[in-house]
């Protein structure tokens, strides 16, 4: 249980040594190709020797917290290891060098994959089309949305209003409201929607309920047909947040439950790596009557051969630039792979497992609000902290003390002082146990212990208000401040 | 599957017999028995398959590519692929808790540092998904500016990032119009642009270099044209080391595509959306924004901040819906321009001018073919045009194993018979060669 993250003295890349300058002088026009009046007069970048750039960075990974490190329970998010495999292929040049207007018969292993991944999203989802195209899970939302709106106006309807519970992830709303919808939250019951407050809530200007099943309490809605039911007949579509689709994975699906819309996070439960947090990929499956509305192109399959069909007259469009991040979704469709359904199925199961393990052991120490069972992540309130003036953040960053990265904080809103943990699958019994075993010490310490915390990290907590203040936002801005400063204590 | 020894302690420890006792609060009417997927597989045969599946695909390393349009291949030095591979960065997520993720936080200050630099804008955020929602959200950050609900657009722009900047509209019920671009030089018809400004029109987008090459000569008659309306800059950063940046051309906001730095061509994704703008308009930027502080001890520290016009705080009034963005290749451009420096930069940045130079001039010299179409000045990409159809051409390149430039037929139809073609430094002389040499034969 000891740890200390390592502590460098990094300079900004701006401040660092440079290396010898080139005697001559740089021709920006290069021979006169460019006008002299649209050449930059200088370029403010530091010359530097590679040795200093390599140490810089590597420096600074080592004052980074990744999965590789430790558990990292962030509720939400599926922080579960990234099989190296998948890394390694999205470097292969048949990956890597490809462009995307290439002529689709020289890039038919790659319309294969895609399409394979499609089919396969499919079988997990319960959906029967898949488009690739969304970069993210907020952006996965977004297209869903586009969806529903285009869904509603091919029936000569306009209506505008989306209705979320109010436990939803804060790109629900913000994905509704980007589409153009009034957005109306509902307050839950006992932890999940209530169905009064729905109905009540429902009209003729709904256009979608957006959902995630298990909840973002780990709590499965256990009404979900009977939602369902109420909102088809008000002639409403039900959409599925999918960042909890870890899960219910061979378990129950989307589709199953009568969801029309669904998004994947391939960065949680198909083990894309969240690169510090990006890239991932938000993957988009409909049933039958609403996949003509699918973004172009669609990947379609002629004899053994894959091409592109951007005749779908119907379609919302693209809502990015080519394929989507087509390096993270090689990596999916390499994690699906080697996992395999049953491999997929045990995941869920452990990821259940070893979420309701932390629960059994830590519901004791701390509350837990609404309910014993819980999927794949659950809440805990950390309001017994206040008898000693603590808070949930003092809690968790002292967490970080001990060489576990803190669990996501103040989400969902409704739980005061939220811990959201999510262990996922990949952790050892072993780790889980470790962690109950810090929990309870923490608890135990002097309070002025957690309210300093982190003492073991590269700094100590930040002056996040100054930053918000100073607005310094590039090494540009520092400069001008600096010369600011200086010139006004002179 | 069966359980693991552990497995089953942990059940027993929770007074449960199976893992479906786990189960049990999903009603039956919904549950499913497994996934028919196929078993999982070893990770030498897996290698194999994709090996195999992958085979079937032509790299620019093996056959010679002349297409751009937004995506482009560049030498990606070892450096740059080992500090990008560091596990510690890429398994971790935004980085809510600074303390732990001081490496990123700066990595992330670093890069907005570089893009500030190159663009001359007040600041950068940590990066958007591409540049075609960049675009789309550039649109709707400069209708927040001002509240008019019209955005002009320049024709000369690709189609991919003008279809999706047409969905962004489309959500906010803005109105998007086209601004066309003046015939011999390829650059934003002034003409045009004066007579469709309105009082409904927030902004306008342009590039340079535009989609189809030129580099725009006319900023200050633009920037003077609109007014207080918000002048929105696409561009290509690689091209900056050259050029004045936007923010000398007193753009509002900057757009553009970093893949050219560091990232692979990967079928266009991932990539990384550069989004920028003047100080006074950062509270209507989407995205992420890392900002210099300290720590308790007085210590430099880096931390994300201006969190309140985020979805997690502001949620349907966030100025965006953006949480994951592109962060790992925003760390990867910052390695990139620390690698390669001023000097690296600039040297790159010249012979991609000296190649597309010396590529157009050998392509006109061929009877039936022109380039570069348009008189304006480029940097590594221009417009050629045959006598041949666009599309013929493509087809006795391919025949060859050559991937020529981007057909231009279906979406700019009045320039004829034309194709796109992109040369940068990863060309050599004999790739050139190849290339004449194909053409002439079609002739
Ligand atoms: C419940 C939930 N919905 C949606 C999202 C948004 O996903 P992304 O960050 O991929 O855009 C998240 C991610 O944090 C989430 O936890």
């Amino acid at each position: 249980m000891k740890y200390h993250q390592a502590v460098h003295d990094v300079p900004v890349l701006f401040e660092a040594c440079e290396k010898p300058q080139p005697g001559t002088m740089f021709d920006a026009t290069v021979g006169g190709a460019i006008p002299k009046e649209l050449v930059r007069e200088d370029l403010r970048i530091p010359d530097l020797p590679e040795r200093d750039v390599v140490k810089h960075f590597v420096n600074l990974s080592q004052m980074n917290f990744g999965v590789d490190n430790g558990l990292y329970p962030l509720g939400s998010c599926t922080m579960k290891y990234n099989p190296k495999l998948c890394d390694e292929v999205v470097s292969w040049p048949s990956i890597a060098n490809i462009h995307p207007l290439q002529d689709p018969s020289t890039i038919q292993g790659a319309l294969r994959l895609m399409y394979e991944l499609e089919r396969m999203l499919c079988e997990i989802g319960g959906v029967d089309a898949v488009t690739l195209q969304p970069a993210a899970g907020a952006h996965g939302e977004y297209t869903g949305v586009h969806i529903v709106r285009a869904y509603h106006e091919s029936r000569g309807e306009t209506r505008n209003e989306v209705i979320l519970p109010d436990t939803a992830h804060g790109t629900n709303p913000a994905s509704a409201a980007m589409v153009g919808y009034d957005v109306l939250e509902i307050p839950s019951k006992e932890g999940c929607v209530d169905i009064e407050a729905l109905k009540a809530a429902i009209s003729k200007d709904t256009a979608a309920f957006m959902l995630t099943n298990p909840n973002t309490l780990g709590l499965f809605e256990k009404d979900v047909r009977e939602i369902a039911g109420v909102l088809h007949d008000a002639g409403a579509l039900l959409y599925y947040d999918g960042a909890n689709l870890n899960a219910i994975m061979g378990k129950t699906s989307p589709g199953k439950m009568d969801f029309d819309i669904v998004h994947f996070n391939l960065h949680k439960t198909f083990a894309t790596p969240h690169g510090g947090g990006g890239p991932g990929a938000g993957p988009v499956g409909v049933n039958r009557r609403l996949e003509e509305f699918l973004p172009v192109p669609r990947i379609i399959k002629e004899g053994d051969r894959f091409a592109l069909d951007y005749d779908r007259p119907k379609s919302i469009g693209k809502v990015r630039a080519h394929f989507g991040n087509f390096g993270v979704l090689a990596r999916a469709y390499t994690y699906i792979k080697m996992q395999g359904g049953n491999g997929l199925t045990a995941a869920s199961e452990n990821a259940v497992l070893n979420s309701n393990y932390l629960r059994h052991h830590l519901s004791k120490d701390l509350e837990l609000p609404y309910g014993q069972l819980r999927k794949h992540e659950f809440v805990l309130s950390g309001r017994p902290l206040k008898a000693k003036g603590l808070r949930t953040l003092d809690f968790a960053k002292r967490l970080l003390d001990y060489g576990f990265h803190a669990p996501t904080i103040y989400f969902p809103l409704i739980v005061e002082e939220a811990i959201m943990i999510e262990p996922t699958e990949t952790e050892s019994r072993d780790t889980l146990d470790t962690f109950v075993e810090v929990c309870r010490k923490i608890l135990a310490e002097d309070p002025e212990l957690l309210k300093s915390a982190p003492h073991n990290t590269a700094v100590r907590r930040l002056d996040e208000a100054r930053a918000a203040r100073e607005m310094i936002f590039s090494w540009r801005a520092y400069e001008k401040k600096a010369a600011k400063d200086q010139a006004g204590s002179v | 599957m069966g359980l693991s020894k552990c497995s089953l302690e942990m059940l027993q420890e929770m007074g449960l017999k199976s893992v479906e006792d786990l189960f049990t609060d999903i009603p039956k009417e919904v549950r499913t028995n497994g996934l028919r997927l196929p078993d999982g597989m070893s990770e030498l045969e897996l290698r194999r398959e994709l090996g195999s599946m992958l085979a079937a695909n032509r790299t620019a390393d093996s056959h010679p590519s002349f297409l751009g349009a937004g995506i482009y291949n560049h030498f990606i030095p070892a450096a740059v692929r080992t500090i990008m591979g560091r596990s510690e960065f890429i398994t971790s997520y935004t980085p809510y808790q600074p303390e732990i993720s001081q490496g990123m936080l700066q990595a992330l200050f670093e890069y907005q540092s570089y893009m500030a630099e190159l663009t001359a804008m007040d600041v950068v955020n940590s990066s958007m998904y591409d540049a075609s929602t960049a675009l789309g959200e550039a649109a709707l950050m400069s209708n927040r500016i001002n509240g008019a609900k019209k955005f002009l657009v320049s024709r000369a722009v690709s189609p991919e990032r003008r279809d999706v900047a047409r969905l962004y509209a489309k959500g906010a019920g803005i109105e998007l119009v086209e601004v066309g671009y003046d015939r011999p030089t390829g650059t934003v018809d002034l003409e045009d642009l004066r007579s469709k400004l309105s009082p409904e029109v927030s902004g306008f987008y342009f590039e340079t270099p535009n989609f189809l090459g030129p580099i725009e000569p006319h900023w200050k008659d633009i920037r003077e044209i609109l007014g207080q309306k918000t002048m929105v800059v696409g561009t290509n950063p690689m091209a900056l080391a050259l050029l004045r940046p936007p923010g000398d051309m007193g753009a509002d906001i900057v757009i553009g595509e970093a893949q050219v730095f560091g990232a692979p061509m990967s079928l266009g994704g991932p990539t990384v959306g550069v989004l920028g703008c003047k100080s006074e308009h950062v509270r209507k930027m989407p995205g992420r924004i890392i900002g210099m502080t300290a720590d308790l001890d007085g210590r430099t520290a880096f931390c994300m901040t201006l969190q309140t016009r985020e979805q997690h705080i502001r949620r349907s009034k966030a100025t965006s819906n953006i949480c994951s963005n592109e962060a790992l290749l925003a760390l990867g451009a910052a390695a990139y321009l620390a690698v390669v420096g001023r000097t690296g930069l600039q040297e790159i940045a010249a012979k991609n001018v000296g190649n597309m130079k010396a590529l157009s001039a050998r392509i006109t010299k061929i009877s039936g073919f022109r380039a570069p179409h348009f008189s304006a000045a480029h940097f590594n990409e221009f417009v050629v045009t045959s006598d041949e159809k666009a599309s013929e051409v493509d087809r006795a390149l391919l025949s060859k194993g050559i991937q020529g430039g981007h057909v231009l037929t279906k979406h700019f139809p009045e320039l004829g018979n034309a194709a796109l073609y992109a040369t940068t430094e990863m060309h050599t002389k004999e790739d050139h060669d190849r290339l004449i040499e194909a053409l002439e034969g079609i002739r």
